[in-house]
């Protein structure tokens, strides 16, 4: 007697605890093994982009807290550096200190929601309790800059929005101390825990020719062994007088991105001690007046100030025709802002390149032959944010 | 290649032809080409072994509708030996069909779709060209310029229908876009730039 064996389609998510926001999967399975995984995306399609292109510049800042919201500052950073180049303004030295410092914070943010949840996925649950505590204290810090806790809005081309307020330098120098403590009581629970390792050691492995082809960056590209950052290999800001490590995986699998990203965490809490120590007093805006908006005091005193005031919160400040592409070293990969102004106070089109769009992209790939158990770990290790993947 | 400028020269050389313009600004290179050749030149960025573009960084298209050849493709390059960026560029008019990169990149594949879903331009070889970004059932392509902002219809859950239907957008108001007409002089190099425009007309 024969029989036929049909292959089950399985629909997970849109609303799944393990989807990490709004994705729905289309997973073939032969038993329990996955065929085929058609990821569908677009659940959270904003129009970011189109949006831009019909606010001024300053105003499209707030749009790109939105889009990876567990990190907005790394957002912001790369659309302020793309703006400043065309215009071709420096950034006094102070303000990039304090944009590398929120940046740190950010991956920080970014890398302790991951690897939390990714264990949550995998059936470890104090981890998360014991990392979104810490997370609440770097959200505090994003609140005392920029009277926010995640859409920031702080990021300026040109500086950042104003100075930090009073004693902030010196609690977030008493978070680097505490914080390595942390990191090591959550290494405690997962890096040598026997489910943990057996639900992610050698799977979701990537090598390192499909890390290329399938335009990987950050943890993705490095967990498999090349190590490539762009905060080494084209630093910007005051990323080239900082010193830290790139940490490199070596098997390209769920457990050595988990492993990078730990690494990481320990190398931004060094990058934010050196950039407190080598801070000092001085401008956090481009003094340019016709770019940054003048204090609030001297708007009250002179003509000029005002005037400025006005035409920038009205009109915008004009910028040259150009084109260009710059991207900056995200938590989750290389995120890229291609910007074309055409001389108005408006971009004419800024397309945003954000790496989970091309991780989420390889999902077919990675879990092609895996059971359907490992899609969280997989995921989870992916490490996506729906805001940046569907814009 | 070490530099951009024998990057530059290399391409011009290898390619001659196929190279309507090169041009390096901001430390990138950027190429122009055509439709025919997108292949070919992608092929060699890729496989060369002086240029080892091996990352394929993102493709767009930019809509100018005043123009005849109204979209421009853009594909973003990355070299990581070489630490290098570049960027290919061509224009088509509103119909034309232009080849997939998939064979080539699988990346390309949801950047195409992106294209597609966003722009309504079509890929020919493309193993799975639907919509991805915009609902099910979504018409029109959002980022053409020619697209309102607002969109053209709305989504709700009716009561009556015991389900979510699609409707006509319906404003209280206008979507007002001010233009600011400036008599404001502007810092210098923008003064520069308008002269510059007001001398070529």
């Amino acid at each position: 007697m024969t029989k036929k064996i049909k292959n089950l389609n399985l629909n997970f998510g849109p609303q799944h605890p393990a989807a990490h926001g709004v994705l729905r999967l289309i997973l073939e399975l032969d038993g329990e093994v996955v065929e085929k995984a058609d990821p569908h995306i677009g659940l959270l399609h904003r129009g970011t982009e189109k949006l831009i292109e019909n606010k001024t510049y300053m105003q499209a800042v707030p749009y790109f807290d939105r889009l990876d919201y567990v990190a907005p500052m790394n957002q912001e950073h790369a659309f302020a550096l793309a703006v400043e180049k065309i215009l071709k303004i420096d950034v006094p030295i102070r303000a990039q200190y304090i944009r590398v410092i929120f940046c740190e914070i950010g991956r920080i943010l970014s890398h302790i929601l991951n690897v939390t949840t990714q264990a949550l996925d995998v059936g470890a649950l104090t981890p998360s309790l014991w990392g979104f505590e810490e997370r609440e204290t770097l959200m505090t810090f994003y609140e005392r800059a920029s009277g926010s806790r995640l859409h920031a809005n702080y990021f300026r081309a040109g500086g950042v929005h104003q100075d930090l307020p009073k004693d902030l330098e010196e609690d977030i120098a008493k978070f680097c101390e505490t914080f390595p403590k942390i990191i090591n009581d959550l290494e405690s629970l997962l890096t040598d825990n026997r489910i943990f390792k057996q639900r992610n050691v050698d799977i979701g492995v990537v090598t390192k020719e499909d890390a290329l082809e399938y335009s990987f960056s950050g943890v993705m590209i490095r967990g498999s062994g090349i190590p490539w950052d762009l905060r080494k290999s084209q630093p910007y800001d005051c990323y080239e007088s900082l010193d830290f490590k790139i940490p490199v995986g070596k098997n390209g699998d769920c457990y050595d991105r988990y492993l990078c990203r730990i690494e990481e965490m320990k190398e931004s809490v060094s990058i934010i001690k050196q950039c407190l120590a080598k801070m000092e007093k001085g401008p956090i805006k481009s003094l340019d007046g016709k770019i940054s908006p003048p204090p609030k005091a001297e708007i009250k005193q002179s003509m000029e100030a005002l005037i400025h005031h006005f035409k920038l919160f009205t009109e915008g400040y004009r910028v040259p025709k150009d084109e260009i592409y710059t991207a900056v070293e995200a938590p989750k990969g290389e995120f890229g802002v291609y910007l074309i102004s055409d001389g108005s106070s408006k971009p004419y089109k800024c397309k945003i390149r954000a790496p989970g769009f091309s991780h989420l992209q390889s999902m077919d790939y990675l879990i092609k032959g895996h059971m359907l158990a490992d899609v969280p770990a997989v995921l989870g290790s992916l490490d996506i944010v729906f805001g940046e993947v569907d814009r | 290649m070490k530099s951009l400028e024998d990057l530059e020269k290399k391409i011009n050389s290898e390619l001659t032809t196929k190279i309507n313009k090169t041009e390096i600004k901001h430390n990138q290179i950027y190429i122009e080409t055509d439709k025919e050749d997108i292949i070919d030149v992608s092929i060699f960025l890729k496989t060369n072994q002086d240029t080892k573009f091996r990352q394929l960084i993102d493709i767009t298209v930019v809509d100018y509708p005043e123009q005849n050849q109204r979209f421009e493709l853009i594909y973003l390059f990355l070299s990581h030996e070489f630490n290098q960026r570049l960027i290919v560029k061509y224009s088509i008019t509103e119909n034309e069909v232009i080849p997939s990169l998939t064979s080539i990149f699988p990346s390309a594949n949801w950047m195409e779709r992106e294209v597609f879903d966003m722009y309504g331009v079509s890929f020919k070889d493309h193993p799975d060209l639907r919509r991805i970004l915009t609902d099910y059932g979504f018409e029109g392509h959002p980022l053409r310029k020619d697209f309102p902002l607002t969109g053209h219809s709305e989504v709700r859950y009716s009561e009556d229908q015991k389900k979510v239907i699609s409707e006509p957008v319906k404003l209280e108001q206008n979507y007002r876009n001010f233009d600011y007409e400036s008599p404001w002089e502007g810092t210098k190099y923008i003064k520069e730039e308008i002269e510059h425009n007001d001398k070529k007309n």
